[in-house]
C-alpha cells in the first residue's frame, strides 16, 4: 500500500463515513477550512448495499486478486462482506449456495478510467456533459455533477463483472476537474451509486488534447504552454494553501524538505494569512497536494510522464497512476519505483501522434519491474464490458515475448492494482477477509473470449445473473423501446 | 456515430470532428484453451528462425504437414491434415501428402491453420496517424461546408494506397492478409463516399478485384443531406435519373461529373457491390427498397439493428457486416444494438461478416475478437471463421483467390497457437503466396529495444537508440 493513498484513504473515511453512509455524514462540512478540510462533501455518498443472505460458492478456481490462485476453494460472503475463502467451508444458515464446479471466481473488476455516465448512450449533444471545454483549468468542476445514472452503459459493464469504477472528465483540459468512485449498481442519483470512503481523483492531462483544444483560443498551443499552464495552477494552490493551514505533515518518518512556498517558520500558517474567500479550483488542487485528492494524469509519451513526476516534485503532489500511457513500458522501472501505476490498454495505438510508439507488450513490461502496479482501462463503454478479454491478449503477446505471466497474477491488473490507484484497495479489489463482498462467477476461465461473467455480486448481493433476468438491470432509458414491433430491446439480453 | 472520448479517430465519427468526446478442437471445449498446446517461445522462435532462414532461398514450394486445417469451405475443417503449396498456390489439402524433393517442410504439430484473415473495412495505407492529416487520404471534401455538398463517386481512394505504411506489418503478424480500403464521408462530401478496394498485406502496390462503392445512410449523415435523412433517397434518386439521361448534365441542379456518372453507371443493373454504412433497421427497410428497383447489389456495413429486418436481408442475399462489440444505443440509430446481431442474421439465413467500429486500421487486428465474442454469443464457430474469410471474399469479389484453404487459391495462410478466434491465441507465422512472411513490424522493433535492460551509462553502456545497447 502506497503511504499517501492509505492517509487520503483515512482522511476520506473520516468524512465519508463505512459502509451505507447515511446522508448526515457529512457534519464535518461546517467545519473551517484548515488543514485536509478542501475534501468536504455536500453531495454524499447515500449508497446502501442490498441486504442479502449469505453466498457460498464451492468449488471453483479462485483468483484472489493478491496474486493467489486457489483450486477446488469456496468463497463465503456474508453481511456484505468477504468472510473466508479456502476448501471446506461450512455454510452458514440460510445462505445461498453456488454451485463452483468448473467456475472461476475473481473479485469484481475495477475500471480506473471511464466516462460512462458523463459522456453516456446514447451519446446526444444534451448529455456530452464530460469535458468543461471552457478553460483549460478547471480543477472546480466534479464530474460527479454530470453523471446520468441512467447511462445503459452502467449495466453492460456489470454485465461484464465491473463492481467499481472511477467516473472522470474527459481529457480536453490541463486540469479537468474531480472524478469520482462508484460502485456499480443501478440507482436514480449518482450519490447512491457512490463509493463510500472513497477518495475523488484529480484528472489531468499531458500532451496532444490540451493544445489542440485551446491553440486557437487562449492557448495553451504547445506542450511548453501546458507545463506551464499546469505551474501556475498550482502555484495558486500552494500559496492557498499556505493560507489555509499549509500542507499536512507527511506521515512517512522522512526527514521533512522545505517546499519554496513554505515561509521560514515550520507555523507557515499565520493567523492573518487565513480567510479569504473560499475558492472551488484551489480546494482541488489544496486536496491533491495534500493527498486527499488522488492525481491522475492522461499521459502517453514516456518523456512527458518524467515531465509531470518532476511537476509533482515541484509541488509536492503525488501521482497515483498514468493513464493511456502508451510508451509507459519505457519508463517502467522508474514507474514502479516511484509507486506510480499505469493504467492501460491492451493493443490501442496510432490514432494520433502521441500513441504512435504503442505495443501490445506495454502492461506485460510495466507489470515486471519489482513493486510494479499495471493496471488495464477502458476509456469506452464497449472496453469496460470486457477488460478480462484485453488482459487476455497483453497476456498472449508478453507469452510471445517470453514472459509467462499466469492468471492469478493478470487479475490484479483489473482488481487489486485498480483499487490501489483509486485509494480503495482496504475495501475492495481482493477476495479477502473483511473486503467488501465484490465478486464475479465466471463461467470458466476468464481469459478467454469466450468467458462470461454468470453472477456479479456487489457487497454480498448478486446484482446481475446472465441466467436470470430478474437479475439483469435495465435503465429507465431502454424501457419500452422497440415496443411498437413488439422486439425487445437490445442490451446484453 | 461512435463516440470516443479520447482521440481514437473512426470511420464513422467523421462528420463530427469530436476529439474531445475528445479450430481449434473445439470439441475439447474453450476452457480447456490455455498454452498446452502451444509450443514454448524459444521453440516458436526457433521455427521462425528457420522459416526466415529458407526464405531468402525462394522457397517456392511448400509442404506444411500435420495441422488442424480450418479451410473455410464446405469440407469445414480437417485434422492432421497437410496443405501443399508450390509457385505461390495452394496445390492439394489433403492427408499423407509427399513433399516434393527440395520442398520446405513445416510440422504444424496439430496447430490450427486458417486462410490469412480478412482485415474489416480499413483505411491502412490510406493514413498514418489518424489525428495528423497530412497522413490521411480516404475521405474527399472538396466542398467547404455541408451546404457545398460535392458528389464524386468516382473518387477513389485505393490510388493514395500506401504499401510501405508501417501499418501492414503490425496488421499483418497478426493473421490479417487482406482488408477492404474503404472511402469516408465528411462535410463537404456527401453521403456517395466514393470507391474502395481489396488490398492484401504483402506489400504490393496495387488492389485486386472489383471496386466498391461507399454509400453512407442514416442520422449521422443527417448533415450531408440537409438535415433529413429522408432526403438521403432523394438524392440518390436524382444521382440515378442524372446517369440514366433523365436530368441534362448541364442542368443547374446536376450533381455528376462525366466520370461520375460513368462510375455510378457501373454500379446499378446488377453491377458493381455498393457497401452502405447504416445502422437503423427503418433506414435498411428504405435501402431494400431502393436497391431492388434500381437492382443495385448491395452489403451492408455496420448495421446495428439489422436483425430486426433479418428475415428481409436473407431473402435480399444482402451480406451485413456487423460489430459484435457494439451492444449500446451508441445513437438513436443504434436502440436496438445487441451483441447477438451476428448470430440472430445468420440464424434467418443471413451471409455475416465483420468490421469494425473503433479504430479499424490501426487495430485491424482486434478484427479476430469481434468474431470470438459473436461466437461467444451465438453464433457458430464456422460463421464466425467465415466471416473473416469465406463472405468477405465471396462478397468483395476476391472468392477465387483469397478466403480459403482448396486447391488453386493463393497461398495465404497463417498457422496460430490456438483457437484463431481466441484472444488468447496468436498466429505464430503468416506465409503470403507460399513464402513465410517475416514477424517483424516497427512494434516488435520497439518491444525488443525495451525488452532488454539497458546498461547504466555509468557502466559504459550506450543509450538504447545504438543497436547493441542491451545486454
Amino acid at each position: 500500500m502506497i503511504r499517501p493513498l492509505a492517509a487520503a484513504l483515512v482522511a476520506a473515511l473520516a468524512i465519508g463515513g463505512a459502509q451505507a453512509a447515511p446522508a448526515d455524514s457529512s457534519a464535518s462540512s461546517s467545519t473551517s477550512r484548515s488543514g485536509n478540510s478542501f475534501t468536504q462533501d455536500p453531495y454524499p455518498s447515500t449508497y446502501q448495499r442490498i441486504a442479502a443472505a449469505p453466498v457460498l460458492i464451492s468449488g471453483a478456481t479462485v483468483l484472489t486478486g493478491t496474486g493467489q490462485r486457489l483450486d477446488g476453494a469456496d468463497v463465503l460472503l456474508q453481511d456484505g462482506k468477504v468472510v473466508a475463502v479456502g476448501t471446506g467451508l461450512q455454510a452458514p444458515a440460510g445462505a445461498t449456495r453456488v454451485d463452483g464446479t468448473g467456475k472461476w471466481v475473481t473479485p469484481g473488476l475495477i475500471d480506473v478510467h471511464s466516462h460512462l455516465g458523463v459522456y453516456p448512450s446514447p451519446g446526444v449533444s444534451a448529455h456530452s456533459d464530460g469535458n468543461e471545454m471552457t478553460a483549460p483549468t478547471t480543477p472546480n468542476v466534479w464530474a460527479e455533477h454530470s453523471i446520468w445514472p441512467q447511462d445503459p452503459g452502467f449495466a453492460t459493464a456489470l454485465a461484464g463483472g465491473i463492481t467499481s469504477l472511477q467516473i472522470l472528465p474527459g481529457s480536453a483540459n490541463l486540469i479537468g476537474g474531480r472524478g469520482v468512485t462508484l460502485k456499480n449498481v443501478a440507482a436514480t442519483t449518482y450519490q447512491a451509486m457512490k463509493f463510500p470512503g472513497a477518495p475523488w481523483g484529480l484528472k489531468m492531462a499531458c500532451g496532444e488534447n490540451p493544445k489542440r483544444v485551446y491553440g486557437q483560443k487562449s492557448g495553451p498551443a504547445t506542450r511548453m504552454g501546458n507545463v506551464a499552464g499546469y505551474r501556475a495552477a498550482f502555484i495558486d494552490a500552494s500559496e492557498y494553501l499556505r493560507k489555509n493551514g499549509g500542507k499536512k505533515a507527511a506521515d512517512d518518518g522522512q526527514p521533512k524538505k522545505k517546499r519554496w512556498w513554505q515561509s521560514s517558520s515550520d507555523n507557515s500558517d499565520s493567523e492573518k494569512d487565513t480567510g479569504g474567500k473560499r475558492d472551488l479550483k484551489l480546494d482541488t488542487l489544496a486536496g491533491a497536494i495534500n493527498g486527499d485528492i488522488l492525481v491522475h494524469i492522461h499521459c502517453y509519451r514516456a518523456d512527458e510522464m518524467a515531465v509531470m513526476l518532476d511537476l509533482a516534485k515541484e509541488f509536492g503532489f503525488k501521482v497515483a497512476a498514468f493513464h493511456h500511457g502508451v510508451e509507459a513500458y519505457k519508463l517502467a522501472d522508474r514507474l514502479a519505483a516511484e509507486n506510480v501505476c499505469g493504467a492501460l490498454w491492451a493493443d490501442w495505438w496510432g490514432f494520433k501522434m502521441e500513441a504512435f510508439d504503442g505495443i501490445q507488450e506495454n502492461i506485460a513490461l510495466v507489470d515486471r519491474p519489482p513493486n510494479s502496479c499495471a493496471i488495464v482501462h477502458s476509456d469506452s463503454g464497449e472496453g469496460i464490458q470486457r477488460l478480462n478479454q484485453e488482459a487476455a491478449k497483453a497476456m498472449a503477446h508478453a507469452k510471445l515475448a517470453g514472459i509467462d505471466i499466469p492468471p492469478e497474477r493478470a487479475i490484479r491488473w483489473m482488481t487489486q492494482n485498480a483499487a490501489k490507484a483509486l485509494g480503495i484497495v482496504e475495501k475492495t479489489g481482493t477476495l479477502e477477509p473483511g473486503k467488501m463482498g465484490d465478486v464475479v462467477v465466471w463461467n470458466g476461465n476468464p481469459f478467454s473470449v469466450y468467458a462470461h461473467a454468470e453472477q456479479v455480486y456487489i457487497d454480498g448481493a448478486r446484482v446481475f445473473d446472465r441466467n436470470d433476468r430478474s437479475r439483469q438491470p435495465l435503465s429507465d432509458f431502454m424501457l419500452g423501446q422497440g415496443a411498437s414491433a413488439g422486439t425487445s430491446t437490445g442490451g446484453v439480453e | 456515430m461512435r463516440r470516443f472520448i479520447e482521440f481514437r479517430r473512426s470511420r464513422h465519427n467523421r462528420l463530427v470532428d469530436s476529439f474531445e468526446l475528445a479450430c481449434c478442437e473445439r470439441d475439447a471445449g474453450w476452457s480447456n484453451w490455455g498454452w498446452s498446446n502451444w509450443s514454448s517461445p524459444t521453440r516458436s522462435f526457433l521455427l521462425i528462425g528457420l522459416l526466415l532462414a529458407s526464405m531468402g532461398a525462394g522457397a517456392q514450394e511448400l509442404l506444411i504437414r500435420n495441422a488442424t486445417v480450418h479451410t473455410a469451405t464446405a469440407q469445414g475443417t480437417l485434422k492432421n491434415a497437410d496443405v501443399l503449396v508450390s509457385g505461390g498456390t495452394i496445390r492439394a489439402v489433403g492427408t499423407g501428402l509427399s513433399a516434393p524433393a527440395g520442398a520446405q517442410v513445416i510440422d504444424a504439430q496439430g496447430r490450427p491453420v486458417t486462410p490469412t484473415l480478412f482485415g474489416g473495412i480499413t483505411e491502412i495505407g490510406l493514413e498514418e496517424v489518424s489525428g495528423e492529416k497530412d497522413t490521411v487520404d480516404d475521405t474527399l471534401a472538396l466542398g467547404a461546408e455541408t451546404k457545398q455538398m460535392t458528389v464524386r463517386p468516382e473518387f477513389d481512394v485505393t490510388l493514395a494506397f500506401n504499401p510501405d505504411s508501417i501499418l501492414i506489418p503490425v496488421t499483418r503478424i497478426e493473421g490479417i492478409g487482406w482488408t477492404l480500403l474503404g472511402a469516408g464521408t465528411a462535410t463537404g462530401g456527401s453521403i456517395v463516399a466514393g470507391q474502395g478496394g481489396i488490398v492484401r498485406l504483402d506489400g504490393s502496390a496495387d488492389p485486386i478485384g472489383p471496386r466498391e462503392l461507399f454509400l453512407r445512410i442514416g442520422g449521422d449523415a443527417a448533415g450531408l443531406s440537409g438535415n433529413s435523412r429522408a432526403a438521403q433517397w432523394m438524392i440518390l434518386d436524382q444521382l440515378i435519373d442524372e446517369v440514366r439521361g433523365r436530368i441534362s448534365p448541364d442542368a443547374n441542379a446536376a450533381l455528376l461529373t462525366p466520370a461520375g456518372r460513368a462510375t455510378l453507371a457501373k454500379y446499378l443493373n446488377g453491377g458493381g457491390r455498393v457497401v452502405v454504412q447504416v445502422n437503423r433497421a427503418a433506414d435498411i427497410r428504405q435501402l431494400l427498397r431502393w436497391s431492388a428497383r434500381h437492382n443495385v447489389r448491395i452489403a451492408i456495413a455496420g448495421g446495428a439493428e439489422a436483425w430486426r429486418v433479418a428475415p428481409m436481408l436473407a431473402s435480399a442475399k444482402v451480406p451485413v457486416f456487423v460489430d459484435p462489440l457494439g451492444n449500446l444505443p451508441m445513437d438513436f440509430d443504434q436502440i436496438g444494438a445487441t451483441m447477438e446481431n451476428a448470430a440472430r442474421l445468420r440464424a434467418a439465413g443471413v451471409q455475416v461478416g465483420f468490421t469494425q467500429s473503433g479504430d479499424a486500421s490501426h487495430n485491424a487486428r482486434k478484427i479476430r475478437q469481434l468474431a470470438g465474442n459473436a461466437v461467444a454469443n451465438g453464433l457458430p464457430w464456422e460463421d464466425g471463421l467465415a466471416g473473416l474469410t469465406r463472405v468477405p471474399a465471396e462478397t468483395f469479389g476476391v472468392a477465387d483467390r483469397l478466403g480459403s484453404i482448396a486447391p488453386g487459391k493463393r497461398a495465404d495462410l497463417v498457422m496460430w497457437s490456438g483457437d484463431p478466434l481466441e484472444v488468447n491465441a496468436v498466429a505464430l507465422q503468416v506465409w503470403m503466396d507460399g513464402r513465410a512472411i517475416p514477424m517483424r513490424s516497427r512494434q516488435t522493433e520497439l518491444r525488443d529495444r525495451y525488452l532488454k535492460t539497458a546498461a547504466p551509462a555509468a557502466d559504459g553502456g550506450m543509450p538504447r537508440a545504438y543497436p547493441a545497447s542491451g545486454r
